[in-house]
């Protein structure tokens, strides 16, 4: 039972994680390559603050916090560049956090924070707590995704030109975007801290902000069904099968060259397709 | 009676090009305005200065008598622009009808938050489809724009356009690539706007279509103003005429020729 709590908690934490993604990536259509900073953030923030004897539910909230503020202000430097460029300049906050972190003595440097104090709850009580707040951010992604704001993330990603002759203010959605987004990496950073209870600078990696990134575009750009759906599998098949835990980042290349060359809508549009031509059969 | 828009005095450069050179004009409200001018007049530069794409190093525009020379293009829109591009741009993602259902919600679009707390879209959806009614493209609401011809795409930008309720209307060349028998259409249904009571300005090529339509012209030529007024009386002007069939082509020379 024990095995199977740790993996479902490792799961519920990947889905936070890759529905943060989805919010900035999969809905507003702006892309990342760095958003396991954010992840990093909160992580070392929400450590920090326990291990200094605060409360867990204080360190969470303020690793929430602190990643999206941080998001915000990367967001506000990153307005004006778009697709490609946005790709390289994320990638280059992703760098940045790392380069800072492995510097700062009182982060641990190289050797990372161990020693991280429990969330006080029970093995069990923790997965609940990463259960429930995986299907509250989940049901928020659904409902934000058919309200007004999802339909002009809709605009945004397909044409921010067209929707600021719409009247929209386009910086202040993207900002909206990434702001959420990263405060929810940030959340689950700080629960990913509190569950392994040892963070290091390579636990927030560039090969994590792709295997976040492969999750979403896996599971189907801004579909949230499909995002949970593969956050939840590739998070554990490597917890799984060591020999796909030592090819992992071979796997996710692979899996995110096969979406993007053969289904560009990742599962969710597979399966819409495959609905589409039984449905229109006679 | 104050002018619903001004432009006074607009110089746009780019590097070492004058796009524009101290142009202007004013629009009266409830006018049907053509603006005309050969390839490279400043046209499509006058018409982004107006939208807030372009920010002109000299001139002021304003909008019932406030200016919004450096306004961004989504504030100019909510103060009453409603524009219609020259290349149309459809979210190529969405329906038709789901294309202008957005414009037509900008009260709920106007901030994140309001847009946050909103989810009901059947008010919007109605008042769009009634939109692609007067624009006469009702039958093809649910299609996906990719599938449609221009002609229809060019209907489309303009009820998006009519969506944000505007004051005044702008329309870059709406019936460029359409055949004889759509612009004409087009060009009916554009009068009937602005006999509804809608400012309307027009940028346009069709030389007839324009005559036809339009109360007011105003040419531009190499960036400054070269004439205005009534339409007939402006076509006969000599220099509007050399300026749309060069300066080269002169009779004398025709004659010497033959």
């Amino acid at each position: 039972m024990a095995y199977e709590i740790t993996l479902l908690t490792a799961m519920g934490i990947s889905v936070i994680f890759a529905l943060s993604l989805n919010l900035i990536t999969g809905f507003c259509g702006q892309i990342s390559l760095g958003h396991a900073a954010f992840y990093g953030i909160g992580a070392y923030c929400a450590a920090m603050i326990t291990k200094s004897g605060l409360p867990f539910p204080l360190a969470l909230a303020a690793g929430t916090l602190l990643a999206g503020v941080i998001g915000t202000v990367v967001g506000i430097a990153s307005l004006r560049v778009r697709h490609d460029f946005l790709a390289i300049t994320t990638m280059g906050v992703g760098f940045l956090f790392l380069g800072i972190v492995r510097q700062q003595d009182f982060l641990g440097g190289e050797m990372g924070l161990s020693g991280i104090p429990g969330s006080g709850l029970s093995k069990a009580g923790f997965m609940l707590l990463v259960l429930v707040i995986a299907a509250a951010a989940a049901a928020f992604s659904l409902y934000l995704k058919r309200s007004w704001m999802g339909y002009v993330f809709d605009s945004i990603a397909d044409d921010e030109d067209t929707a600021r002759m719409l009247g929209i203010d386009v910086s202040r959605y993207k900002l909206s975007a990434f702001a959420m987004g990263t405060a929810l990496a940030g959340l689950a950073g700080g629960l990913y801290a509190h569950n392994i209870r040892f963070i290091d600078p390579d636990s927030f990696g560039f090969v994590e902000s792709i295997t976040v990134l492969a999750m979403v575009v896996v599971g189907g750009i801004g579909s949230v069904w499909g995002v949970v759906l593969a956050a939840a599998v590739l998070s554990v098949l490597p917890l799984w099968l060591q020999f796909i835990s030592d090819y992992k980042l071979l796997l996710y290349g692979a899996l995110l060259f096969c979406v993007m060359r053969f289904s560009s809508n990742g599962l969710a549009g597979m399966v819409t397709a495959l609905a589409k031509r039984a449905g229109g059969r006679p | 009676m104050t002018a619903l828009l001004s432009v006074k005095g607009v110089t746009v450069r780019f590097g070492g090009v004058t796009a524009l050179e101290d142009a202007g004009f004013d629009l009266q409200p409830g006018e049907l305005l053509g603006l005309l001018g050969p390839n490279g007049a400043g046209k499509t530069t006058m018409m982004r200065s107006i939208t807030g794409v372009v920010t002109p190093q000299a001139g002021e525009v304003t909008l019932e008598g406030h200016p919004i020379t450096r306004l961004p293009t989504h504030q100019r829109v909510r103060r009453g622009l409603g524009l219609s591009q020259q290349i149309v741009r459809p979210f190529r993602s969405m329906s038709v009808v789901d294309n202008v259902t957005l414009a037509a919600g900008h009260a709920k679009t106007a901030s994140p938050l309001t847009a946050l707390g909103r989810r009901l879209r059947s008010a919007e959806r109605e008042r769009a489809l009634e939109l692609l009614l007067q624009v006469g493209i009702s039958e093809v609401a649910e299609s996906e724009p990719s599938s449609l011809p221009l002609g229809m795409l060019k209907r489309l930008e303009v009820a998006r356009a009519l969506a944000l309720d505007p004051k005044l209307l702008l329309l870059d060349e709406p019936l460029a690539g359409l055949n004889h028998l759509e612009a004409g259409r087009l060009a009916d249904t554009i009068v009937a706007l602005n006999e509804s009571g809608l400012s309307i300005i027009l940028i346009e090529h069709n030389l007839s279509e324009v005559l036809r339509i339009c109360q007011r012209l105003v040419v531009l030529d190499n960036g400054r103003n070269l004439a205005a007024g009534e339409p007939r009386a402006v076509m006969d002007d000599p220099a509007v005429q050399a300026a749309y069939l060069g300066s080269g082509a002169k009779p004398d020379e025709e004659r010497a020729d033959a």
